[in-house]
């Protein structure tokens, strides 16, 4: 048997319904399961329990909560940016300086954020800063790698056209290379604002009185399940939303550097 | 400043040559060229890929220092990137995130920083010069592939260089565009007279818009043999069906097949 989709317009919507309607019918089925099996919350929590739980807390804990996580992943967003597009353009310019720096940057990478938070808590003490810290470690490296790779993927023909102008090299920089990099450097924002929702809630795992990774740490310690998946999805729903933002900047301030449709 | 007499040489390359690789036992790029072009002279330069075509260019646009003799340009040797040169190449390389006109003036506001009204409406006439009139507010990703090469001509002229160097500005079009395009190029070196070095495969292209076609030989690039272009200009359609036309693309072709046999 084979799916055939129809033509025209009903195509269109068809694809736009698609996802959504199987998100419905995967919901229903979790509803359906555990009805039937009559499972206990504290193992799989129906979506009906899951929703309960969730206006059962007071939606100024909520926000409460959301604040602690957003401030903490926007913060190391930020720092991240900051701190990733001056580097990846300094390794660009400078082959000792790209030699000397990469290596570290990969031995970063490499070593598991979840394993050093701790002693980043113990070192800087469990406030906002080390958590920022723990956060910009696991964005900053996607960055550098995206806005270095968009910066070297510049056509050497516009390169020479620079040179052949005999202008300065920071309009070299500014006004070729880093708008070449942009959709490189997007691609990179868009790893890097997930990740971010991870780092915060990782560094709230470690040490925190408040925040969604916190709240859903300790409802599953107080076993109460549902509470925890509500949690749980409103973290999803946030990381989806600054996802989607991040696509919306783009969209918004460089559509030219988003493939055109219909060609 | 006395203007050059026109059989004077205006561009002189003596014994050059490029090597990319210091090993002697690589051979270099391009050696031992020796080649006089005068003021606003069309030369065209064919050859096997490879060749070293590039890197002539490259030299005479000083953005490559010769490894072996010397380009001039009217006495003065060239040591470093020049501003009387225009380039333009294989592919259009417009800036995807500036509109035509903001392309065709980037060379200014990359040069300089800014650019005035007076420059703006010159980058408008040299685009209705080149059939772009309208175009100037789309964006390059808009327009055809050949109407934006269209663009990186109208951008190579921008600064109204003496020199215009053209890598092979033709060879990502389709056979049509292309030969349009060619009439249409000797038509803006008519009204604003350039002198032309224009890389290419195409033989026919070669025989059709030049004054001089300049053979080279596989790598390391020599010239095999510099030919005169006696064709009437101007150049039409017409031109392709005359039979001298044939006789030198005949000529051209059997220095690049047989070049021994030549």
């Amino acid at each position: 048997m084979s799916l055939t989709l129809p033509e025209g317009r009903a195509r269109a919507s068809l694809l736009m319904a698609a996802p959504w309607v199987f998100f419905v019918a995967l919901i229903l089925l979790w509803e359906l399961v555990c009805q039937v099996f009559s499972l206990p919350e504290y193992v799989l929590p129906a979506p009906t329990a899951i929703v309960d739980a969730f206006f059962k807390v007071e939606m100024s804990r909520w926000f409460t909560h959301l604040w602690a996580t957003l401030r903490v992943a926007l913060m190391g967003f930020a720092v991240s940016i900051l701190v990733a597009i001056p580097i990846a353009i300094a390794m660009m310019r400078s082959e000792l300086l790209s030699r000397t720096l990469y290596p570290l940057l990969v031995v970063i990478q490499s070593t598991p954020v979840v394993a050093v938070a701790p002693l980043i808590i113990v070192l800087m003490g469990s406030d906002d800063p080390s958590r920022v810290l723990i956060t910009s470690l696991l964005t900053f490296f996607p960055l550098v790698v995206s806005t270095a790779t968009g910066i070297n993927e510049t056509p050497s023909e516009l390169i020479e056209l620079s040179r052949s102008l005999d202008a300065p090299l920071r309009r070299e920089t500014w006004q070729i290379r880093i708008p070449y990099a942009i959709p490189h450097i997007f691609s990179g924002l868009r790893v890097a604002i997930t990740l971010a929702i991870i780092g915060a809630v990782v560094a709230e795992f470690v040490a925190a009185e408040e925040g969604l990774g916190y709240f859903i740490q300790f409802s599953t310690s107080f076993f109460r399940i549902p509470q925890a998946f509500a949690g749980l999805f409103f973290l999803a729903v946030v990381s989806l939303l600054l996802f989607k933002s991040v696509q919306w900047t783009q969209q918004l301030f460089f559509p030219w550097s988003l493939p055109r449709k219909g060609h | 400043m006395t203007e050059p007499a026109t059989n004077r040489s205006f561009v002189r390359l003596s014994g050059v040559g490029h090597r990319y690789d210091p090993d002697p036992g690589v051979p270099p790029a391009v050696t031992g060229i020796d080649l006089d072009i005068r003021r606003h002279e069309f030369v065209a330069v064919v050859g096997p890929s490879g060749c070293g075509k590039s890197t002539l260019l490259r030299m005479i646009a000083g953005l490559l220092t010769p490894s072996e003799g010397e380009v001039s340009v009217l006495g003065l040797p060239v040591t470093g990137p020049r501003d009387d040169v225009g380039i333009v190449f294989q592919k259009p390389t417009l800036l995807p995130w500036l509109t035509v006109r903001k392309n065709v003036l980037f060379p200014l506001k990359h040069k300089y920083g800014r650019y005035g009204k007076d420059d703006e409406k010159r980058a408008d006439e040299l685009l209705a010069m080149a059939g772009l009139e309208g175009f100037a507010s789309k964006m390059p990703d808009e327009l055809s592939g050949g109407m934006q090469q269209r663009v990186g001509i109208v951008r190579a002229l921008l600064l109204n260089p003496d020199i215009l160097l053209m890598d092979e500005p033709f060879s990502a079009l389709d056979a049509m565009t292309r030969e349009q395009i060619g009439f249409d190029l000797l038509k803006i070196w008519h009204e604003n007279p350039k002198t032309v070095l224009f890389i290419t495969h195409s033989i026919a292209e070669a025989a059709l818009l030049a004054d001089r076609v300049l053979v080279m030989s596989k790598r390391p690039g020599t010239v095999l043999e510099v030919m005169d272009v006696d064709l009437p200009r101007p150049r039409t359609t017409r031109t392709i069906s005359e039979p001298r036309f044939g006789q030198l693309t005949d000529r051209l072709r059997k220095h690049i097949y047989e070049p021994d046999a030549a």
